[in-house]
């Protein structure tokens, strides 16, 4: 066993490398779904068919097909005739994942804006709202909290797709997890260590992602403030307050 | 035109798709039975209140359902070399997808009224019966559009199999490609089977949905 922690700390620094690759494939692929998955959700509300009809089969098409097929058709098919298009592998695994997740978040956007109460419309549109000034203000700050714990669990089902990268040569997470094993020959003790620093990161990222939605919950006047939450001292309960 | 889709190679790769889409279809039909009996029992231990029991429950639940499931295929499968691939395929899968199961029987649980449990505890029912006869059947009833998302999303994970040498569908399209110095009829056409059945199943899902909301 202390063989085996030994030949660990020594692949510390490869460990901490593949780690960073799982990192940047996790930031890289969320930022590109949250950006897809708004120009998605939006387009597919929109009035016009010519906006409304696309943004679906995009969103049908990557939600149905598989994660694997996808980041393998990048990687092996795009390069080809008569394409020639040839990405960096990194490229290849934010693409994918971005595009994937993007599609379901995109669902989780239309789905959220949707249930903000049409009263809410009408009262901007009474107020003589443009409809950017609309969204902006007032619909998404209370969709808002409604996406956050989906996008929680579609962020940690993205790190987990992450480990596929391994298969297109990137050298993550997973493929250090192969390394360890390789130099303590022994299955058990690598996979452990491995799938905890998965679950570590997993974890973290839950973390962050409860802060947020907290944060968001009390911007519409739904739950303490971010800052009640994480202070040490229990919150003073103050009878005599009473919120409007 | 010829350089970009060849229809030969696409009739010949055709036979062997067909063949891994069987795989595929009965790994999902398999995983998805052991996750929906399994993710039941869960839901129904971490209900039970006796910390010593829903405490290292909770944990295995919490730690399966944030690793990877790639990571967890390979290692079973370098674990169990005495049993075939496709089988602890079909169980790493299920065991996954349990832990997300759990968590739809769970709300289903508590979507269930509060005066259920009450009528039951004043017909003097036990609890076994309390569960079956009463509980259940009504939380289960719930959980059927969860239950069927989870195996569309399952069918489109069957191809992390190909990584612990099962050929399904995706790695028939692989072994061809490979063969053949042709992926893009092989990949695409596997892309085009996979969603060939998995948008039927989602509309199917959604109707579903609409029935029973």
């Amino acid at each position: 066993m202390s063989d085996n922690l030994q030949i660990l700390v020594d692949l510390l620094p490869r460990l901490g490398e593949g780690v960073l690759v799982t990192l940047e494939l996790t930031v890289g692929g969320a930022v590109l779904a949250l950006l897809v998955a708004f120009v998605l959700g939006l387009a597919g509300r929109a009035r016009t068919r010519w906006a409304r009809v696309p943004s679906r089969v995009v969103v049908e098409f990557f939600r149905g097909t598989s994660l694997v097929v996808q980041i393998f058709w990048l990687y092996y098919v795009l390069p080809l005739p008569p394409f020639y298009v040839e990405l960096d592998p990194l490229a290849c695994g934010i693409i994918a994942l971005g595009l994937n997740y993007g599609a379901y978040a995109a669902e989780v956007v239309r789905g959220s804006i949707n249930a903000v109460p049409t009263g809410q419309w009408e009262a901007a549109t009474a107020l003589d709202m443009g409809p950017v000034h609309r969204l902006r203000r007032v619909i998404l700050p209370q969709a808002w909290p409604l996406m956050m714990p989906l996008f929680t669990n579609l962020l940690i089902q993205l790190v987990k797709g992450s480990a596929l990268a391994t298969y297109v040569s990137l050298h993550d997470l997973n493929f250090f997890i192969g390394e360890l094993r390789k130099g303590t020959t022994e299955t058990v003790f690598a996979y452990t260590v491995g799938l905890l620093v998965y679950f570590a990161i997993a974890y973290a990222l839950t973390l962050v992602m409860n802060a947020l939605e907290a944060r968001a919950k009390n911007k519409v006047g739904q739950g303490p403030s971010l800052r009640e939450v994480l202070r040490l001292t229990p919150p003073r309960v103050d009878t005599a307050e009473v919120r409007p | 035109m010829n350089d970009f889709w060849n229809w030969d190679h696409a009739a010949a790769v055709f036979p062997s798709l067909i063949k891994g889409l069987g795989v595929t279809v009965l790994a999902t039909v398999i995983g998805m039975v052991i996750a929906a009996i399994l993710g039941l029992l869960v839901a129904v231990v971490r209900r039970s209140g006796v910390r010593a029991v829903t405490w290292p429950v909770g944990f295995l639940v919490e730690f399966i359902r944030s690793t990877p499931l790639l990571v967890q295929l390979v290692f079973a499968n370098l674990l169990f070399t005495q049993f075939p691939s496709l089988a602890v395929g079909c169980a790493v899968l299920g065991i996954h997808y349990a832990t997300y199961m759990s968590e739809v029987y769970r709300a289903g649980i508590d979507a269930v009224p509060k005066g259920q449990w009450e009528a039951a505890v004043a017909l003097d029912l036990p609890r076994g019966r309390t569960w079956r006869d009463v509980i259940l059947p009504q939380a289960i009833r719930n959980t059927l559009p969860g239950l069927g998302n989870y195996a569309i999303s399952m069918f489109k994970e069957t191809p992390f199999l190909a990584f612990i040498y099962v050929v399904e569908m995706y790695a028939a399209a692989q072994a061809y490609g490979g063969g053949n110095f042709r992926y893009m009829e092989a990949i695409t056409l596997a892309g085009l089977l996979f969603l060939l059945v998995s948008y039927p199943t989602s509309l199917l899902v959604r109707r579903m949905e609409n029935r029973l909301a």
